[in-house]
């Protein structure tokens, strides 16, 4: 039988891209809210667009945070996508400070509105491209991705590992250089929009599904 | 890095594509999902739907489109027309759109900007502004493509918006939209310099020169394209075009083509990069 993949529905962002994406490289994915959805996957899928109080309140008010927490925790694959990834970390500067699932270490920081006497528009809302930071792409959903290859953002605020370890790659906007994506253990998520980017964001599925062994 | 989106823009009227002059006199073009896909193939950054009769019957009807073209197409894509409400918002995020384009509702209730982008986030709110040149050289907003008077002036309602809450900018200069004489590089400058937000340039473009002419002498992050597109896609696609209800005659005449030089995506592309504008290809 194949296995479970939860597309955690919040209420927020737009799921049906995502939804046809997880479908067109064959992957078995639900949309769900639903606690006992979430407990039996095999993996989840947490996207997101929108403002990270409204979603963090969101995921609190459905009870999903703490189940999520668990399953990470206890090795589940999880694929985090813009503000999904955004909601991995510890804190927001977003609209006030707002607490996140806390995953991973680190600090979610909006783009300045100046850098170096240049007015920088926001939000990043572009083609940009990604390139390698240490880790090796190999062995994760990036395999067949090539350095400098441009991705899809849409996006006010990045995220700010304390450990850089973790960074997966960089991406630099208008002079600004943050982390656009991230791996560490069984936790991988990207700023930009694989379902967004053309074959090649596609193929980012399909590979998470393949290395996880959801497909 | 700071690059540039080409983003072709499709106006539908019922199951068509549509394209008019000033954003009137609407002739039909063909099947919006052709055109769609041939863009999507050929590289478009993002695509615009813009359903432009909804406005005037309160209601979008893009909803079928935009779900089958969804499935294909994995770029993202931005639906406006007709969108009064949270709910309509919420409606066309659900069957596939990322982003909603606001315009008519947004300069009756204003608050509709605040609200829905607290909900939905800044970056899914696209304003649409319709410029129109006044006799004493002031820009006021129209609503409806054009044909209703506000009495807002432009640059007050851009900066207004962004205030508000919205995450980026269509301005169309209505005077310039469907003729093929270049964009209104006086009006998009003085946008882009009054707010923080990207805005997409709109209305004018008839050969590859202007959109690298836009891009060059204003700030703005998306040249947004019509008929340059859509007479290159039917010039190719001429068997298309002559199954079509509607106004056939028209394009196997090809009578208004006479302004524009038609080309593809990546014709524009290609002279975007020769003139050190960044864009992805």
């Amino acid at each position: 039988m194949s296995k479970k993949v939860v597309i955690i529905d919040y209420q927020l962002g737009n799921l049906f891209s995502v939804k046809q994406a997880c479908d067109i490289v064959g992957i078995n994915a639900i949309i769900s809210s639903d606690k006992n959805d979430i407990l039996n996957a095999d993996a989840l899928i947490l996207p997101g667009v929108g403002a990270f109080i409204e979603a963090m309140n969101n995921l609190i008010k459905l009870e999903l945070d703490t189940f999520i927490k668990q399953k990470v925790k206890n090795g589940t694959p999880i694929f985090g996508i813009c503000l999904g990834q955004q909601l991995l970390f510890t804190k927001s500067e977003e609209f006030g400070s707002g607490n996140g699932l806390d995953l991973i270490p680190g600090t979610i920081k909006r783009f300045p509105e100046n850098f170096e006497d240049r007015l920088i528009k926001v939000p990043h809302i572009a083609w940009n491209t990604i390139y390698k930071s240490g880790q090796n792409w190999e062995l994760t959903a990036l395999k067949e991705i090539c350095n400098n290859e441009f991705m899809y953002f849409i996006h006010s605020y990045f995220v700010k590992p304390d450990n850089d370890s973790v960074v997966l790659t960089l991406t630099n906007y208008d002079g600004i250089e943050f982390c656009s994506s991230i791996q560490h253990n069984n936790i991988f998520a990207t700023q930009f929009h694989p379902e967004k980017s053309s074959d090649k964001g596609v193929s980012i599925y399909k590979n998470w599904a393949v290395i996880n062994n959801i497909i | 890095m700071k690059t540039v989106r080409i983003i072709p823009r499709l106006d539908i009227k019922g199951p068509n594509l549509v394209k008019g002059i000033h954003l009137e006199g609407l002739r039909v073009l063909g099947k919006p999902a052709d055109f769609a896909k041939f863009y999507y193939d050929e590289g478009a950054d993002e695509l615009l739907f813009m359903d432009v009769v909804a406005s005037l019957y309160e209601r979008n009807s893009l909803h079928n489109i935009i779900r089958e073209t969804a499935k294909s197409i994995f770029i993202p894509i931005t639906v406006g027309g007709g969108l009064r409400t949270i709910s309509d918002i919420k409606d066309v995020l659900r069957v596939g759109a990322d982003k909603v384009c606001l315009n008519t509702a947004a300069l009756k209730n204003p608050q509709l900007i605040k609200d829905a982008s607290r909900m939905f986030g800044s970056s899914t709110i696209v304003v649409a502004i319709e410029a129109i040149k006044e006799p004493d050289g002031s820009y006021l907003a129209y609503t409806d493509n054009g044909r209703e008077y506000t009495g807002v002036d432009v640059f007050e309602w851009s900066q207004k918006v962004v205030e508000l809450g919205a995450g980026e900018i269509v301005i169309t200069s209505v005077d310039r939209e469907g003729t093929g004489q270049g964009y209104d590089i006086e009006l998009v400058s003085k946008i882009t310099n009054l707010v923080s937000v990207p805005v997409i340039a709109h209305g004018g473009a008839g050969k590859k020169e202007h959109i690298v002419d836009i891009l060059k002498s204003s700030n703005a992050s998306s040249a947004m394209i019509s008929s340059l597109f859509h007479y290159h896609f039917i010039k190719d696609n001429e068997s298309r075009a002559s199954n079509l209800e509607g106004n056939v005659e028209f394009l196997n005449q090809k009578r208004s083509f006479h302004t524009f030089e038609p080309c593809q995506i990546k014709d524009v592309k290609n002279n975007l990069i020769e003139n050190q504008i960044e864009c992805r290809i």
